[in-house]
């Protein structure tokens, strides 16, 4: 493992980077680092950002001694493994297909497969969240099986429904709520990651594992009802 | 209850304070404020904590009438004008609208951002520790919303109290270039560009709002391609996408981004150039941490001073006396490290 980078982010924060690339291994030092600097809580310090591949650390400059973050930063990355402790894994509905994933036949059809074992291939992986970006609650997923890793849209849609399961180039990811995308549609899910008004608020975090089971249609209406009552619907399930 | 009524407002009037912190981490931007020099001057003349939630206009002025009781208010900002029925309020002083008048805000003229802030905050309950409206959280506000006409922002009964002041503090009137950091992504760039980044004139796009300020000007070449891996992305963050133009992230920006970012607007430059209108040129100016902390430190200071600045409007200064303390126009660098040792 390279020795991390630690970049200035303006006078108000910095980033350490512990690679380039979207690696589980760099991601479970980001987030062992991350619950470091939490628990050490230094002077001035304002929140942590997680994501693949490093921690953007934000502080208060008027009250942060810099030079002793940086030594703390120093001194804890040096020998540093990666999070060891595994995230919860949720077990994620999903309808797929038909209006439910409006790109899963063209999926199959660029890759020689039948829409049902695209199916059996995306729901028989198990995702590692490696980070939450880009909107509130989105993830972003790892574990793609390669056999259907598919580029982006050439033209990328406007808005796609919450809950829409998708996939773009190897990675994978759940639409927390209406969102502009130019990822592939597989299906729906009624799973709403996040909900303002919800307790909790967000269902996951960066280091759970996320598993998804193909449901009947029939189903959709009892789940999205549940949903709607402020139940989870995603079950927390042994590894 | 006292509530203050709006009448008519902008489309993107909203409430503002510090921001929401403690959940980048699951994809929420922090929003806040865009101008928080002029938040704390509202704040500070109505006798609030500096960081509370204030009607924040964007471009726009408004109308508000105050009904079940008299409010104390302020309004600081990008120079608006502002009347009671008609009757001028005087620029950086706080008033009271008495039940039944209606309060106009003219449209902010030297600038974007201005705050209109009443005595006690107003009583709306904070959605994740926060009162800032974020439009794509739906978080903040009233519900997650933006004030409409017709809506009725609920007051304390601390809004009636409190004498009217006038802030007499010299204005952090900074000029030059904006000053920024280089990093974290400037090894992203060709010598060529860092050159044309520092030595060139920007013009701020119609492409400006809450979310970010793109620039035009000279096309900074990526020597390593434009797509990084998603990282962690900080307020002022300079990114630079494909197109060379680059687009400086402001309060509502994401919480990571895959495009390298050349440089960062230090803290103390950045409500300064979220007050910067669209066709206005911006020049950037490298500077080291300790210049860039120095100025944060002088900024933290003349904010929390801004409460010792107050005088009873009923011993207001002369307009002549005003004048003489460069309150409006004035160009005193106060953010030079030299006056600050």
């Amino acid at each position: 493992m390279q020795t991390p980078r630690i970049l200035p982010c303006g006078d108000s924060a910095l980033t350490v980077e512990f690679g380039s690339t979207i690696d589980p291994d760099i991601n479970g030092m980001v987030l062992a680092l991350d619950d470091i600097v939490r628990a050490h809580a230094p002077a001035g310090l304002v929140e942590t950002v997680p994501t693949y591949r490093s921690l953007t650390i934000q502080f208060d400059p008027a009250a942060t001694d810099y030079d002793a973050l940086l030594r703390l930063l120093t001194a804890e990355t040096k020998d540093l493994a990666p999070r060891n402790a595994v995230g919860r894994r949720w077990r994620v509905p999903v309808v797929y297909g038909g209006e439910y994933g409006s790109d899963l036949e063209e999926v199959a059809e660029i890759h020689g497969l039948t829409p049902a074992q695209v199916v059996d291939i995306h729901a028989s992986a198990v995702y590692r969240i490696y980070m939450i970006g880009f909107l509130p609650g989105f993830t972003y997923l790892g574990g793609l099986d390669k056999r259907i890793a598919t580029s982006r849209r050439l033209h990328p849609r406007a808005k796609i429904p919450a809950g829409t399961i998708m996939i773009g180039g190897e990675q994978a990811g759940i639409a927390p709520m209406d969102m502009p995308s130019g990822w592939h549609n597989l299906g729906l899910t009624p799973v709403r990651p996040y909900v303002p008004e919800r307790d909790p608020v967000f269902l996951f975090a960066a280091g759970d594992e996320i598993v998804f089971e193909p449901v009947d249609a029939s189903r959709w209406e009892a789940m999205e009802k549940a949903v709607m009552a402020g139940e989870p619907v995603a079950e927390e399930v042994r590894p | 209850m006292i509530d203050l009524t709006v009448k008519s407002c902008g489309p993107m009037t909203a409430l503002q304070d510090r921001g929401r912190l403690g959940y980048q981490g699951f994809g929420v931007s922090p929003s806040g404020a865009m101008d928080r020099r002029a938040l704390a001057m509202a704040n500070a003349l109505v006798g609030n904590p500096l960081e509370t939630a204030a009607i924040e206009f964007v471009n726009l002025g408004g109308a508000f009438t105050a009904e079940g009781g008299d409010l104390h208010l302020a309004i600081a900002g990008a120079g608006c004008s502002a009347s009671v029925d008609g009757t001028p309020v005087a620029p950086l002083t706080s008033f009271v609208l008495k039940e039944g008048q209606t309060l106009e805000v003219g449209h902010p003229r030297t600038g974007t951002f201005a705050y209109l802030a009443v005595a006690g905050g107003f009583a709306v309950e904070p959605q994740l520790g926060s009162l800032s409206f974020h439009l794509r959280s739906r978080l903040g506000g009233l519900k997650g919303a933006p004030l409409q006409a017709g809506n009725r922002l609920p007051c304390r009964p601390e809004a009636q109290g409190g004498e009217p002041m006038q802030l007499n503090a010299d204005i952090l009137e900074e000029t030059g270039p904006l000053r920024v950091m280089l990093g974290p992504q400037d090894d992203y760039f060709t010598p060529e560009a860092l050159r044309l980044f520092l030595d060139s004139e920007f013009t701020i796009s119609p492409q400006a709002d809450r979310m970010g300020f793109q620039l035009t000007g000279p096309k900074l070449e990526h020597a390593k391609g434009f797509n990084i891996v998603s990282d962690g992305i900080v307020d002022g963050h300079i990114q630079v996408p494909g197109s060379g133009q680059p687009i400086v992230l402001m309060r509502d920006r994401q919480t990571a981004g895959g495009y390298p970012k050349i440089a960062t607007v230090i803290s103390a430059d950045l409500a300064r150039f979220a007050q910067m209108r669209s066709g206005a040129g911006v020049r950037f100016k490298a500077v080291g941490r300790d210049e860039a902390v120095a100025a944060a430190r002088l900024m933290k200071d003349w904010i929390a001073a801004l409460p010792t600045h107050l005088t009873p409007v009923r011993y207001a200064l002369t307009t002549e006396h005003l004048l003489s303390r460069n309150l409006i126009g004035g160009t005193v660098d106060a953010l030079s490290p030299a006056q600050h040792e």
